[in-house]
């Protein structure tokens, strides 16, 4: 059975009267001990998906099951121990880190509020899980200001793990850190999956970055998934225009100054195109496209694509690019 | 070929601090030169003072910023008054930032943006520098420019806001084009777009492109020449082929190795990510070389003296004396491609 499991989910916002659909149809699963990689850009709904399924948005319809239980349906104590088993690691580790807090009250509130942990045991728990994110304990008096960018975001891995949970959904967790410290930290998130049994949703914008640390890959756009696969699969033979659009404009070594494989900008989520909805910037739509809205089928080794011009079978010739 | 740009031993001082020590750089017409760093490498304060933008508190402390102008004379704007400045400063110099959105003014149409700057360098009335705007939107690939020009920068995209910028930039042909981060805030399909027209309005125009970036794949795709910050102070420069096929200082090394590619075979299933340890921070006080604190191949003579940039060979800058004394001579100059 699949850790997470999502069904034809639907969420959005009311803005002016008009209704932004920003997840409009996604389901996918997540496997225990599994990462999967959410890519997609600006506005395609990856961050409104976290926040859906970390229930501070409710979905207009469609069901989020963790564990076989309906996440919608949950209350009280039974909604308290799914937080406590989903946890979130942010892009911003100072923003979503309270600066009149030390790093000891940071880390034993989540253990208090779920009663986890007997009081006088709390600075000892809370010391441990700094170890385990490469802290010192002795950073347990000290405050969010007096830590650099990648320290921050060691602070607010040890806050998602205190609690043990079993998936952590990392949105974007190493755009806003440097080169040098990204690594640093996404071989702590690595190492940690591996001591915890974890299974991660890992949203990021940097395709690079998805194709080190994805067992498998979403490629989001507009709000739908419009192509899924294993990581092998969705780098070595991407199949629907977007990925490789996507793939192709990563700059890259070895390659000097090639053309943008897109013209024109993302359309806003509020304005939806109909057919397919990637088909006004897509260099190979047809008439369908515009008229019957794709959607994702499977074409063979757990590769899924909603595109009409893909091939019948991930065997066969990609696409002309 | 004389240097459109010559920043000679440029250093920049707080009053307690020196975030940049003797920078010298130059940039050619036509070329592309990357200047890359991680946050706190002073990469951005060497873009604000080659154009005399530094915040109140800072000042070049020491160094010569000679510049080529349109006449073919010299001028050392680190010494301009500011009478002179303004005539340079978005005229023969333009800069692109990364935030648009920050750096345009939200109350002010676009097209009259534009046109302040034709109006300012050219005298151009305003009904003539408004036809100036609608043609610089269009140069800059925006669609409608003649609609465009009436907009107001929150009612375009992040990539549209850009351009927008980009147009103001070019707007009096520079010859020399400082762009700091300008991609950073867009996404990688907007990005591959911005590049693309940067890089054409460099052949174009021959203007000189000064591209501040901390991303690498950027570097290797679009730059001719790579100058590598850490702390303040460049610690390798070569040609790009040079310095993404054998780089010689740890810092290049380390960034290199440490970044995840899409052409790589690297996942964390099989291995980790090669890791710089500790922090930038770690620099600070550092009598010696300011990387020795996270170098793995550091000894002693790094922590106490200050490492030279040698050349190793003809436009391969290194200032580490471990890696330069390994590498026999020939191999040195066998790395720089001849041309």
């Amino acid at each position: 059975m699949p850790l997470l499991s999502v069904e034809n989910l639907h969420a959005g916002y009311e803005t002016g009267g008009r209704r932004l659909r920003a997840v409009d149809g996604v389901s996918f699963a997540v496997e225990p001990g599994e990462t999967v990689g959410l890519v997609g850009e600006s506005g395609c709904g990856k961050s409104s998906l976290a926040r859906v399924l970390m229930r501070l948005v409710e979905p207009a319809s469609g069901r989020v099951l963790f564990d076989g239980l309906d996440v919608g349906a949950l209350r009280g104590p039974a909604l308290k121990a799914y937080r406590r088993q989903a946890q979130m690691v942010f892009q911003d580790p100072f923003a979503s880190l309270n600066p009149r807090q030390s790093v000891g009250e940071i880390l034993s509130g989540p253990l208090a509020v779920h009663g986890l942990v007997p009081r006088k045991e709390r600075l000892t728990a809370a010391g441990d899980a700094l170890e385990r994110v490469g802290l010192p304990r002795a950073a347990l008096s000290r405050y969010p200001h007096e830590f650099s960018g990648g320290q921050r975001q060691r602070l607010g891995i040890a806050r998602a793990l205190i609690l043990a949970p079993r998936l952590v959904i990392c949105d974007e967790p190493v755009s806003a850190l440097d080169l040098s410290i990204q690594a640093q930290i996404l071989n702590l998130l690595a190492g940690l999956k591996a001591q915890m049994s974890l299974s991660y949703l890992f949203i990021s914008h940097d395709l690079s970055v998805v194709r080190y640390f994805a067992d498998r890959v979403l490629v989001m756009y507009l709000g739908r998934i419009v192509e899924t696969g294993s990581w092998q699969a969705i780098f070595a033979s991407p199949l629907h225009p977007y990925t490789r659009a996507l793939i192709e404009a990563v700059p890259t070594p070895g390659r000097r100054r090639h053309a943008a494989p897109l013209s024109g900008d993302l359309p806003s989520a509020r304005d939806v195109p109909p057919g397919c909805r990637f088909h006004p910037r897509c260099p190979i739509a047809t008439p369908i496209c515009t008229e019957a809205d794709p959607a994702l089928r499977h074409v063979g080794a757990g590769q899924s694509v909603a595109c009409h011009h893909a091939p019948e079978s991930a065997l066969q010739e990609g696409l002309p690019i | 070929m004389a240097a459109l740009l010559d920043v000679r031993d440029l250093s920049i001082a707080f009053p307690r601090a020196t975030p940049v020590h003797g920078l010298s750089l130059t940039v050619a017409a036509g070329e592309t030169v990357a200047l890359v760093g991680e946050s706190g490498s002073g990469k951005s304060l060497t873009a604000l003072a080659l154009m005399r933008l530094l915040p109140d508190t800072a000042r070049i402390a020491s160094g010569e910023v000679l510049f080529r102008g349109r006449g073919g004379g010299v001028s050392d704007l680190a010494r301009l008054d500011d009478a002179a400045l303004r005539q340079v400063r978005g005229r023969d110099i333009a800069m692109v930032f990364q935030e648009p959105m920050t750096s345009l003014n939200p109350v002010l149409s676009v097209g009259r943006q534009i046109a302040e700057v034709v109006r300012f360098h050219e005298g151009l009335s305003w009904r003539a520098a408004r036809a100036r705007a609608v043609e610089l939107l269009d140069l800059v690939r925006i669609p409608e420019p003649r609609r465009r020009v009436e907009d107001y920068p929150h009612e375009l995209s992040g990539g549209m806001r850009q351009r927008v910028m980009i147009a103001i930039a070019v707007a009096c042909a520079p010859r020399l084009l400082i762009a700091d981060e300008p991609t950073t805030a867009l996404d990688v399909t907007i990005q591959a777009q911005v590049l693309d027209l940067l890089d054409a309005l460099r052949r174009d125009f021959s203007m000189g492109l000064l591209l501040i970036t901390h991303d690498l794949g950027v570097v290797a795709e679009w730059a001719d020449r790579v100058a590598v910050m850490y702390a303040g102070r460049k610690v390798e420069e070569a040609p790009f082929e040079t310095l993404f096929g054998t780089p010689l200082h740890p810092y290049t090394r380390g960034l290199l190795a440490a970044s995840p590619r899409l052409d790589a075979g690297q996942h964390y299933s099989v291995g980790a990510l090669a890791e710089i340890r500790g922090s930038i921070a770690s620099a600070a006080g550092e009598r010696g070389c300011a990387f020795a604190p996270r170098c793995a191949v550091a000894r002693t003579l790094c922590r106490d003296a200050l490492p030279e940039l040698d050349a190793v060979a003809p436009g391969h800058l290194v200032a580490c004396p471990v890696t330069t004394a390994a590498i026999p001579q020939e191999e040195a100059h066998h790395a720089t491609p001849v041309g």
